[in-house]
């Protein structure tokens, strides 16, 4: 690259040709530098810590002495032998995918609706938008309340209409409970599905739609291989950016059911919050994080192939 | 090339100015105390509470030529705020502690035992003194404590002719009895967390369970209990979903006859007048055995400050002064708690006949951590996974137990 400038220009003196060379390398890696210090400060650094702290004992004294000693393998085995892993890692998954299905076929489904356009649409779209601007606690206390199986909006409503006679145990039941949570967690993840996906859809040229209408493609048909495909790009954004604020869900889960009933609704996020804050065990804790955080890479990585697919020269 | 001549600013510079910035922070982190401030680390975030902490502690270091500085923070991050801290060597001078939490800072080495601290526990009851204590030794002092009693509608209980059970046949008599339309004859917390394993200890307790032999004594029958007032329609399911705080909302919107619950929700129950309430202790599994309660409440530290032993001192006397029988007695009223000197107390009692049970079972009452020490955290947690299993019909009591001892000493 460097050099490749240098010999467009009039060649100057050799000497300071080489301290040019230098100092322009240096400006350059100075402008790297910011975002390099803040990726290795703000995750290399802690991302280091947290694998080596899953081979230490960490514990409360450590805060007090300064001592960590390495323990091999213990933590992970500790975590492995665990029951409670395998289940949170099974639920953490069906909750995932459960909540990126529902989020994205409504969200889209939504968004296809909101992209013709009719009276009112904007405010309705407005209005679709504000569980997304809501806490994610103050949304759990509220589902809990709705979801109450005595008193809650839900099984008023499905009684009245005659669905159920004697009341669904949205949270208090183990068989139900990851379900409930999987509800809620669609219901707040669709304003952010549908807001990204109708931008997208607005990017699509209405040419492409005229097009395919004189080639008498009917509504389906135009989806398929009109909208589907010009949308691909966005699709994966959506979906790996849900993926990844889904995979360590936490907040949701405590404020609604606090990972009960029986555990049943334990995800790898209230697993490592159980571990590192409740027993103060952190290396198991980071053992727990660990898997998170492998789990996401493998899944960033698969973004980032699919991208560079998108984005190769004669695409 | 305007780079070259461009006024951007010379990497020296730069870097100098960054590293000026990073000596500043550093520096900021290990800026001296004012000496005759003692800082206070403690979960008083409500205004109210604030402000009556601040009054005790003005009131107690004014005399002494002191200022009392407290910082607050929510009770569940207590633990990794003062960890956090303790790495910094910027620990307060005084760390109050839920008494649950005392072992695991105790085992750290880094607090200093209360005798050396000047603070004179002799006349304070035997309950509140193993709370702030770990393997025999006293950390901590706990000017109040809590306990768990029965609370119940004297309305509901009147209307129906029952007075208020004694034993768990009573207990589930009367439940059934008081279960009518939208009410609930009782209510209790069974959530999968410190509150639920907080309101299950006075039946494992009282039905001779041990937390160190999880599947042996009496523990199952408790499970049992619990098992029977949900499953004959006494109590609703979801109070395994149900928080201390949710128990009382039940109870004060009249869906609940009775419910299980502690002194702190005596403002709430005065602040309302909805339904008229009493409180009775907590039924035993047979008549004239003693009720086994759990004790709870917060303890004051004083960690360790090597370098400057002054300030353990200071933190000593504040200590010393909060713990006055008039001072404690003062507190005890303002937050309903009982006072933990035993003279204190027995005046609390004659002055508040209505809350007179929690007096009577904080005398009984256990601390959490007396006998598994640091292990409790996981023990608490196997123990909310038994109830939790029982309730939810997926073990029978025998098995949750059997299953909640093999968790709770895996890591062993």
């Amino acid at each position: 690259m460097t050099t490749a400038t240098q010999e467009k220009k009039a060649a100057p003196p050799t000497g300071s040709s080489r301290r040019g060379a230098g100092r322009r390398r240096l400006y350059q890696w100075l402008f790297v530098a910011p975002a390099l210090v803040y990726m290795l400060a703000f995750f290399g650094y802690p991302l280091v810590r947290n694998v080596l702290m899953s081979f230490q004992e960490f514990t409360p004294r450590t805060y007090f002495t300064g001592e960590s000693p390495f323990n091999g393998l213990e933590n992970w085995r500790g975590v492995f032998e665990n029951d409670l892993f395998g289940d949170a890692l099974w639920q953490t998954i069906l909750f995932t995918i459960g909540s990126l299905v529902g989020q994205f076929t409504i969200g889209l489904g939504l968004a296809v609706f909101f992209s013709r356009r009719f009276h009112l649409s904007a405010f309705v779209r407005a209005i679709l938008l504000l569980p997304w601007l809501v806490p994610m606690v103050v949304s759990a206390v509220v589902w809990r309340r709705i979801m109450d199986e005595d008193h809650g909006v839900l099984n008023s409503f499905l009684e009245t209409v005659g669905l159920s006679s004697d009341g669904v145990a949205w949270l208090s039941s183990p068989s139900v409970a990851l379900l409930s949570a999987i509800l809620v967690n669609i219901w707040i993840g669709i304003p952010f599905n549908m807001v990204i996906l109708y931008g997208g859809l607005q990017e699509i040229p209405r040419e492409l739609y005229e097009a395919a209408s004189l080639d008498g493609a009917g509504p389906w048909r135009t989806f398929r291989s009109v909208t589907l495909p010009m949308l691909r790009p966005v699709v994966t954004v959506v979906l790996v950016l849900g993926f990844m604020s889904t995979i360590k869900i936490l907040d949701l889960i405590l404020a609604l059911t606090g990972g009960g009933p029986a555990d049943s609704t334990q995800t790898l996020g209230t697993l490592t919050y159980q571990l590192s804050f409740l027993q103060l065990d952190f290396g198991q804790g980071a053992v727990v994080g660990n898997v998170l955080i492998l789990i996401s890479a493998v899944f960033a990585v698969l973004y980032l192939r699919v991208n560079r697919a998108d984005h190769q020269p004669g695409k | 090339m305007r780079l070259r001549t461009g006024r951007i600013p010379k990497p020296a510079t730069a870097l100098a100015l960054a590293g000026t910035m990073a000596a500043l922070g550093l520096t900021g982190c290990a800026a001296e105390p004012d000496p005759d401030t003692v800082t206070v680390l403690n979960s008083a975030t409500d205004a109210a509470e604030h402000e009556a902490n601040q009054d005790f502690f003005d009131r107690c270091a004014e005399p002494l030529g002191l200022e009392v500085e407290q910082i607050s923070v929510p009770a569940p991050q207590i633990a990794s705020k003062a960890l956090r801290m303790a790495s910094s060597d910027s620990l307060t001078d005084i760390l109050e502690l839920d008494g649950s939490e005392l072992p695991q800072f105790a085992e750290t080495a880094g607090l200093r035992p209360l005798a050396e601290t000047g603070v004179d526990t002799g006349d304070f009851s035997t309950s509140s003194n193993t709370l702030g204590s770990f393997d025999g030794v006293q950390y901590g002092v706990a000017r109040s404590v809590n306990s768990l009693a029965l609370i119940y509608n004297t309305e509901l209980l009147a209307e129906a002719g029952i007075e208020p059970p004694e034993t768990w046949d009573e207990l589930q008599a009367a439940a059934a009895e008081l279960t009518r339309g939208d009410t609930y004859g009782m209510a209790f917390s069974a959530s999968p967390d410190a509150d639920g394993v907080y309101q299950f200890l006075p039946f494992f307790w009282s039905a001779g369970g041990d937390e160190a032999q999880l599947n042996e004594g009496g523990g199952a029958a408790a499970l049992q209990l619990w098992q029977d007032l949900v499953d004959a329609g006494s109590a609703s399911r979801s109070v395994v979903n149900w928080n201390q705080q949710d128990v009382n909302d039940q109870f004060i919107s009249g869906r609940a006859a009775m419910m299980i619950n502690g002194p702190w929700q005596v403002p709430v129950l005065d602040g309302q007048d909805n339904v008229d309430w009493a409180v009775a202790s907590i039924p035993v599994p047979e008549a004239g055995l003693d009720p086994v309660a759990p004790i709870g409440g917060t303890v004051m530290t004083v960690p360790k400050n090597e370098d400057d032993r002054e300030r353990e001192r200071n933190a000593g006397r504040i200590l010393d002064c909060l713990n006055s029988e008039e001072n404690q007695l003062a507190w005890g009223e303002r937050i309903n708690n009982v006072p933990t000197r035993e003279a204190a107390a027995q005046t609390y009692r004659e002055q508040n006949p209505k809350l007179a049970p929690f007096a009577d079972l904080v005398t009984t009452a256990r601390s959490r951590t007396a006998e598994v020490g640091t292990r409790w955290p996981v023990i608490s947690d196997a123990l909310a996974g038994a109830f939790q299993s029982v309730l939810t019909g997926q073990s029978s009591p025998e098995d949750a137990l059997e299953r909640a001892q093999q968790q709770a000493t895996a890591g062993e």
